[in-house]
């Protein structure tokens, strides 16, 4: 396929707003008298409210409000920015409220003062009095579910949010036939998205009484229907508008801030309040990423054939469900579309603790399910003495290949072509060889994992998407798109889409970059890497649709058919020789003022996917481990990624560097840390969480093998999330190659490293 | 009222005289008072960078600058950094490397990369870094804002 704007490396159509400070983000706006709404939360990690004395925070002045459980509806409801479904078993737990009478983590919401600045929102805070009644507390999921745990909801005395067992083929049979079986046990920290705008909205009631919400959500859509569940309001009653959005990597495709910031408006008749969290406040009050565990176990052939895997998760959920269990699930999903095995069971659990609830986070429980499975081939690869890269290329699914759950069929598999373009990047062989006798203080190893990922939720979620192009007098287009840009690149590769179909330069598509649910078509939002592929199939409707009416003036004009003609560089060309008819312009001019037949030209589409593509790559990395300090450090790293049709590359080797840099942290360094003795956070602020920072990243090798997607509009499929899951795998890898040693719990901080170096007696 | 004071600064070539909260930080000033909304406050603490803003030329937290201390000094926020519409070399090649993504901590990065570039230094990769490093984002992995940022000191050293 050849294109004129897909493939180009465009800049990003937000890009001068955001260099200049013009780009307004939800704290950016401001409404006359904006009040202040800040909340009281838990010093307990399980206490049950037994009352709360709001007087004296009342009575100070400034205050205008002050709000606990006993003064909003008693609905409970489910936070997961999933599309609502019609199907009551299909539906998030709602196990909710928007502020609690028994606190289940430290940072559960007890109270919420409305004032007239920060400053004595927080005095307020001070002054009320909350009597508790503490309870016994648990963090380790394992122990949650042993008899005699605490209850953390009454509604699911096990804490047992959710089990599965799913068994594909005959796991007993492929067990028995089996020469070799591999164990090990590997295990994730609890991390967070770290988007540098924190979840922040301010909301009031306008002249026809209904509520504003101004919300820095990757789900506007979503939020207003939860929104509505959580007040018991009709959602008709409720608009969203998400501006310029400061990253959100999954957790704002979760409605926390909305529903108690409406509440708090509504608390004071309507005047505006807004209600912004601190960082502090973020780290423990939004979501995090879930800690998995998992056992494994597998069957594999002496010539090196895996042939039944069975896989253990158990994972920890926090407090409240949020997406609970369908992490674990998805995420199970995905990895079967990558090795060949005979038969799989999956038994994933996913279990309450008295921690901050985990959410949705980049790639959605593949960061996790890949360390564990990526580690444990290799595993097996050093037991059984066989090339790591030919044990995995010998076990590959290949084309045609189908999920027996979901049905889901891979039509397009670049990964044997990753792996070959990453082991030439890296030098493999040459590298191994040189780093094979090492003995000083400083060793080199190279490492690489491999992953599967989707591209969109179907057929477990509905994947719809809503697009409006409307043409201008001049024949450039009003783009107006529900796919919300946080970030990533959707609205510059969804403009790029909508020019190359209508034949327009890139300059002449402007977007509307903000989505209002009063205005903007229905879609689901920024998650599951689903807008470039679902999005850009509706992108790609209105456009053909638009392009259509114009085509039909044209011909109108002409006497040529439709056929004959075609748009080139906003000219109306005659197909065959390639002569220009008339400009869009006249078109354009024509639809909106003949007199007789005007009719603007306009697309609407409303693309309901039923249709999934399987998104593949490989992460390739060399680490220098100091053996005396334990310190890793990636010397070299390559992703290489099968998401067919690479948009944008400029955009595309970014989405790379941000996944590889946020998986390095992953790694090497994050992870959010307790204290066993209360629950209470240890490191929620931007000092004592080590995030990646520009002196700890190194150079990220990107590359794309590109094989045109037939689902996909323009042939591509997912690439946002997929960046994210392979290194931390790759990394450890690389330090098992370099030293010997297997590290089977992230992170791989020096000091861990270290220990280990002392146990093996390397030291 | 004891809790005030009276301050005189320039932001962005122009002069501001106003009557300050003595708890107020510089960062809270610029945005709830003045508007300047591209200084953006991602943590509050001096941890993120996010609300750099170049006061006498240095790239200082806004956050934990008490607005009072900004008396007779020059600031500039991102909003004074491109002139008559134009953008500066350090924002066009912010947009040209594409070093750009969600844009939250992109007011801050330029504000130091101007400054880096202001200084008539030269700067190694190393000591690039090193500077840039008060700066986190999440988006980027920060390899597209190093090549935004060397190019405009490579630029200006040849």
């Amino acid at each position: 396929m050849a294109f004129d704007v897909v493939g180009k490396r465009t800049v990003r159509k937000d890009a001068v707003a955001k260099v200049t400070g013009r780009a307004k983000y939800a704290d950016d706006f401001f409404e006359r008298d904006m009040l202040v709404g800040k909340v009281l939360r838990s010093p307990y990690a399980h206490a049950i409210v037994k009352n709360i004395d709001t007087s004296a925070a009342k009575a100070l002045p400034g205050v205008e409000a002050v709000i606990t459980h006993e003064d909003l509806p008693r609905l409970k409801y489910a936070t997961a920015g999933h599309p609502w479904s019609l199907d009551p078993n299909h539906r998030d737990v709602a196990d909710r409220l928007m502020l609690t009478d028994k606190a289940r983590f430290v940072g559960d919401g007890i109270a919420a003062v409305v004032a007239v600045d920060t400053l004595t929102a927080e005095k307020a805070l001070k002054l009320i009095k909350v009597e508790y009644e503490v309870l016994p507390f648990v963090l380790d999921p394992e122990k949650a579910i042993e008899p005699g745990a605490p209850v953390i909801h009454e509604e699911r005395p096990d804490n047992v949010l959710g089990a599965s067992n799913e068994e594909i083929g005959d796991i007993k049979e492929d067990f028995s036939k089996a020469d070799r079986i591999f164990e090990g046990i590997y295990e994730t920290s609890i991390v967070q998205h770290c988007h540098l705008e924190i979840q922040t909205a301010y909301a009031y009631v306008d002249s026809d009484s209904r509520i504003v919400i101004v919300s820095s959500t990757q789900i506007p859509h979503i939020a207003r229907r939860i929104v509505g569940q959580a007040l018991g309001i009709p959602w008709g009653n409720i608009r969203v508008i998400k501006p310029y959005l400061g990253g959100g990597f999954g957790n704002k495709q979760d409605v926390i801030v909305e529903p108690l910031t409406a509440a708090m408006s509504l608390a004071v008749k309507g005047r505006p309040v807004r209600y912004a969290l601190t960082r502090e406040e973020c780290f423990i009050d939004t979501r995090t990423r879930h800690a998995m565990k998992f056992y494994m176990k597998t069957a594999v052939t002496k010539e090196g054939k895996m042939l039944s895997l069975h896989m253990r998760p158990v994972s920890n959920n926090g407090a409240y469900a949020s997406h609970g269990h369908t992490i674990v699930m998805s995420a199970g999903g995905k990895f079967r579309l990558l090795y060949d095995f005979n038969s799989i069971k999956y038994e994933p659990k996913t279990v309450y603790t008295n921690l901050p609830s985990a959410g949705a986070m980049r790639a959605y429980g593949c960061p996790q399910i890949f360390f564990a499975l990526e580690s444990h081939i290799e595993d097996i690869t050093r037991e059984m003495k066989m090339d790591p890269i030919e044990f995995r290329k010998q076990n590959l699914i290949s084309v045609g290949k189908m999920d027996p759950h979901s049905e889901i069929v891979v039509r397009t598999f670049g990964l044997p072509e990753c792996i070959e373009k990453g082991k030439q990047l890296i030098k493999w062989d040459e590298k191994l060889k040189k780093y094979k006798e090492q003995k000083g203080t400083k060793r080199r190893g190279l490492g690489m994992a491999c992953f599967s990922y989707a591209s969109g939720t179907y057929p477990h979620g509905f994947e719809i998407a809503g697009v409006r192009i409307i043409m201008n007098q001049d024949g450039s287009v009003q783009l107006q798109v529900g796919a919300t840009e946080i970030g990533q690149g959707s609205d510059t590769v969804l403009s790029q889409i909508a020019a190359e179909v209508l034949g327009l330069p890139y300059d002449m598509v402007h977007i509307v970059s903000q989505q209002d649910t009063d205005i903007t078509p229905f879609d689901l939002g920024a998650y599951a890497s689903r807008q470039t592929f679902v999005s850009g199939a509706a992108v790609k409707k209105a456009a053909e649709e638009a392009k259509g009416k114009a085509l039909e003036i044209a011909a109108r004009r002409t006497g040529l058919s439709i056929d004959a003609l075609d748009i080139k560089s906003a000219r109306i060309i005659e197909k065959k020789s390639g002569n220009e008819i008339c400009t869009l312009e006249d078109i354009a001019m024509e639809s909106y003022y003949d007199l007789v037949n005007a009719a603007p030209i306009d697309g609407n589409a409303s693309v309901n996917m039923r249709t999934n593509a399987m998104a593949y790559g490989v992460t390739f990395a060399e680490v220098e481990v100091d053996m005396e300090t334990g310190r890793i450090e990636v010397v070299e790293i390559y992703n290489v990624h099968d998401s067919g049709v690479i948009i944008n590359p400029l955009l595309a080797e970014g989405q790379v560097h941000g996944g590889v840099s946020m998986s390095l942290g992953y790694a090497l360094s994050e992870q959010m840390l307790f204290d066993p003795g209360t629950g209470r956070p240890l490191n929620n602020n931007f000092l004592d969480y080590k995030l990646q920072t520009i002196m700890d990243t190194p150079e990220i090798g990107s590359a794309f093998v590109q094989i045109p997607e037939p689902e996909g509009s323009v042939g591509q499929k997912s690439l946002g999330e997929n960046t994210t899951i392979s290194p931390a795998p790759a990394v450890r890898n690389a330090v098992l190659n370099a030293t010997g040693i297997a590290i089977n719990k992230l992170p791989m901080t020096p000091q861990k490293v270290f220990e280990e170096i002392k146990k093996a007696g390397l030291l | 009222m004891e809790n005030y004071e009276n301050i005189s600064m320039e932001v962005n070539g122009k002069a501001y005289s106003i009557e300050v909260d003595i708890r107020e930080s510089l960062l809270e000033v610029l945005r709830n008072r003045l508007q300047f909304t591209g200084v953006k406050q991602g943590c509050s603490v001096g941890e993120c960078g996010a609300c750099t803003v170049l006061i006498d030329g240095l790239p200082v937290d806004s956050c934990i600058y008490l607005a009072v201390w900004a008396d007779g000094k020059k600031i500039t926020t991102i909003e004074g950094v491109s002139k008559d519409g134009e953008l500066s070399k350090v924002q066009q090649a912010f947009v040209d490397e594409g070093a750009v993504q969600c844009g939250f901590c992109t007011p801050g990065l330029v504000l130091t990369a101007t400054s880096l570039t202001d200084s008539g230094r030269e700067y190694s990769d190393e000591e690039i870094k090193r500077e840039i490093s008060g700066h986190l984002c999440r988006c980027t992995g920060y390899n597209k804002i190093f090549n935004a940022v060397k190019k405009v000191l490579d630029d200006k050293q040849h």
